[in-house]
């Protein structure tokens, strides 16, 4: 068929002309600018923090409670150790939490006074999950549970936990992925039902697909949220990163420790808030292909 | 055997499924239990409405194995909904459908299973972004027929070839004009080889200078012996491609018959005025 060839390649174009090597010589004059000016005002702001930080009346006291080296590296094996355990909880909770949500996007999007019930269901969950503080959560679930007295050994309070945070977060998701296949045009599930394939084959092969990839930076910024709340499972007593710093703050009365866990789980969780804007740009780049704005 | 089977599912019958070995690609096959010159399919006394807007009034129409039947009309006058109706994607509030002798609109029907008989091009094609050209066209044949990915490959690139993209077959549809896109959506249409291909208004959404090509290869699927119907603006077109010309008009079939007499020698005022405005 009437198939264009790629138009000749680049090496046939004209010479630049002066009007445009101009104009790369004050742009690229302009970008340098900027970049001069950003670096200096960053600079001039950071020392002025330090400045005030340092001259503050306790300074001193702040900086040997908080920031002290001698109690810093002893700290740090084991708050790491206890960061193991949040990241193995974290692994588990986010495979649960991708198959609870999905069951529930799926269930709030089925159509027909048939599936009410259903729908209803899956609404109540995530309203009510959506709405209650984790910390509830957590306390309901770590608390309440055992009471129940269903078994007669004591139960993992990181199991516990783990439910808990695929109970809460499993209800954000849901929404999120509800929000993007709702984006969907409704003419890809369409298309999709007349090649023959199924409501289910339609929703997992067509409209999951590019709900997913709609969403995509929201669900990151979820996983990054849940990345933090993981910590909170110390509450129920669990030994991760926070319960181990807690642990020496309170033999030691300095609160390095805390520090200690804050870096770390912003170390762990900065790949991901990297990646997360990494995502973002690159869609907004794809979906203004060739815009100025 | 000839009698129409008021089936529930499946409709293809176990016979055929075993005649249809997972490995070749679909034939193009009249299935054997059908006698010769049964209509592929027949649409009795279908009425359908949206509220108090009758858009169908008792539609009869039948279509017969690889003839072409036109579909032409005002806007509005329900062409898209009777193609809907006639793969399902639409509940009729009257009359009966049958496809090849099997009454679909029976509510016990396999409604997935009669979709997978039936292809369908749109107007706005539909492709699906996130998979790639080839992955549109087998994706019927890998997910509805079963076929093994190898296989449904195989098929899928001998018909990119015979639509001349086969060069794409990696690439996204956002990568392709419109006219290459709509000519993917038929490709990804007669891949499973469907008994009936339903066509609403596919080049009204091209560029004027791409509906030549998208033209070209609804001649060709009429050639190789394809059994159409297909909602149309362009008068042109099909008096070259049509066996029958149906012209619609509130929600009833007003003037149907061969192109030559209902676009020159109209019967019907309203065919008359309808032609008289489109051809201008
Ligand atoms: N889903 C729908 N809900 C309500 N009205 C509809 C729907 N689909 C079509 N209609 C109405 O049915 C009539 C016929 O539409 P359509 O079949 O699309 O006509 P055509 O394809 O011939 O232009 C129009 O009046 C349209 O507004
Ligand atoms: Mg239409």
């Amino acid at each position: 068929m009437t198939q264009q060839s790629p138009a000749e390649g680049s090496r046939s174009l004209p010479p630049l002309s002066d009007l445009e090597r101009g104009r790369r010589v004050y742009r690229h004059r302009q970008a340098r600018r900027s970049v001069a000016i950003s670096l200096l005002s960053t600079v001039v702001f950071a020392v002025v923090i330090a400045l005030v930080l340092v001259g503050s009346p306790g300074w001193q006291v702040t900086r040997d409670t908080f920031f002290n080296p001698e109690y810093f590296w002893p700290a740090l094996p084991k708050v790491a150790e206890g960061l193991l355990l949040n990241m193995q909880v974290l692994a588990i909770a986010v495979v649960g939490v991708a198959v609870v949500a999905v069951v529930l996007a799926g269930l709030r999007s089925l159509k027909g006074p048939v599936f009410f019930p259903l729908r209803f269901l899956a609404a109540a969950y995530t309203d009510l999950f959506r709405g209650m503080p984790f910390l509830i959560v957590l306390y309901l679930i770590g608390f309440g549970i055992p009471a129940l007295g269903f078994s007669d050994k004591p139960i993992s309070v990181v199991l516990l936990g783990t439910v808990a945070l695929i109970l809460t977060y499993s209800s954000y998701v849901a929404e999120v992925l509800r929000a993007g296949i709702e984006a969907v045009h409704p003419s890809q599930r369409l298309a999709a039902r007349s090649l023959g394939l199924s409501h289910y084959g339609a929703l997992r092969l067509v409209v999951l697909p590019q709900a997913v990839r709609k969403v995509t930076p929201a669900l990151m910024n979820d996983f990054v949220s849940m990345q933090k709340d993981v910590g909170l499972i110390s509450v129920l007593g669990a030994v991760d990163a926070i319960r181990a710093a807690q642990v020496i703050v309170s033999n030691t009365y300095n609160y390095t420790p805390y520090v200690v866990a804050g870096l770390l789980f912003v170390l762990f969780s900065w790949p991901f808030i990297r990646l997360t804007d990494w995502l973002t740009a690159r869609q907004q780049r794809r979906e203004q292909i060739g815009g100025l704005v | 055997m000839n009698a129409p089977r008021r089936s529930s599912p499946p409709l293809r019958s176990p016979e055929q499924r075993r005649g249809d070995p997972a490995t070749t690609a679909p034939r193009r096959s009249s299935p054997p239990q059908l006698s010769f010159g049964q209509p592929v399919l027949q649409l009795r006394g279908i009425v359908k409405s949206f509220g108090a807007n009758h858009v169908l009034r008792g539609i009869d129409l039948e279509v017969a194995r690889h003839e072409v039947v036109a579909l032409i009309g005002a806007s509005g006058s329900g062409k898209s909904t009777l193609l809907k109706t006639a793969n399902l994607l639409e509940r009729i509030d009257d009359g009966q459908i049958l496809l090849a002798g099997d009454d679909i609109s029976d509510p016990r029907v396999d409604v997935d299973g009669v979709r997978a008989r039936i292809g369908v091009v749109f107007q706005h094609y539909n492709l699906f972004p996130h998979l790639s050209v080839l992955d549109n066209v087998t994706l019927g044949l890998r997910k509805v027929r079963r076929l093994a990915r190898a296989d449904a490959e195989r098929r899928g690139m001998t018909l990119l070839e015979r639509i001349g993209l086969a060069a794409q077959a990696r690439a996204y549809p956002d990568r392709l004009s419109g006219g290459q896109q709509q000519r993917v959506a038929i490709a990804r249409a007669i891949a499973p080889d469907p008994e009936l291909l339903l066509l609403d208004e596919i080049t009204s959404a091209l560029d004027p200078q791409l509906v030549g090509e998208v033209l070209d290869l609804v001649a060709e699927l009429k050639g190789a012996g394809s059994t159409i119907l297909m909602a149309t603006h362009e008068i042109g077109f099909a008096r070259r491609v049509a066996d029958r010309i149906v012209f619609l008009h509130g929600g009833r079939i007003c003037e149907q018959g061969p192109p030559g007499q209902v676009l020159d020698a109209p019967q019907h005022p309203q065919t008359q005025e309808f032609l008289r405005r489109v051809l201008r």
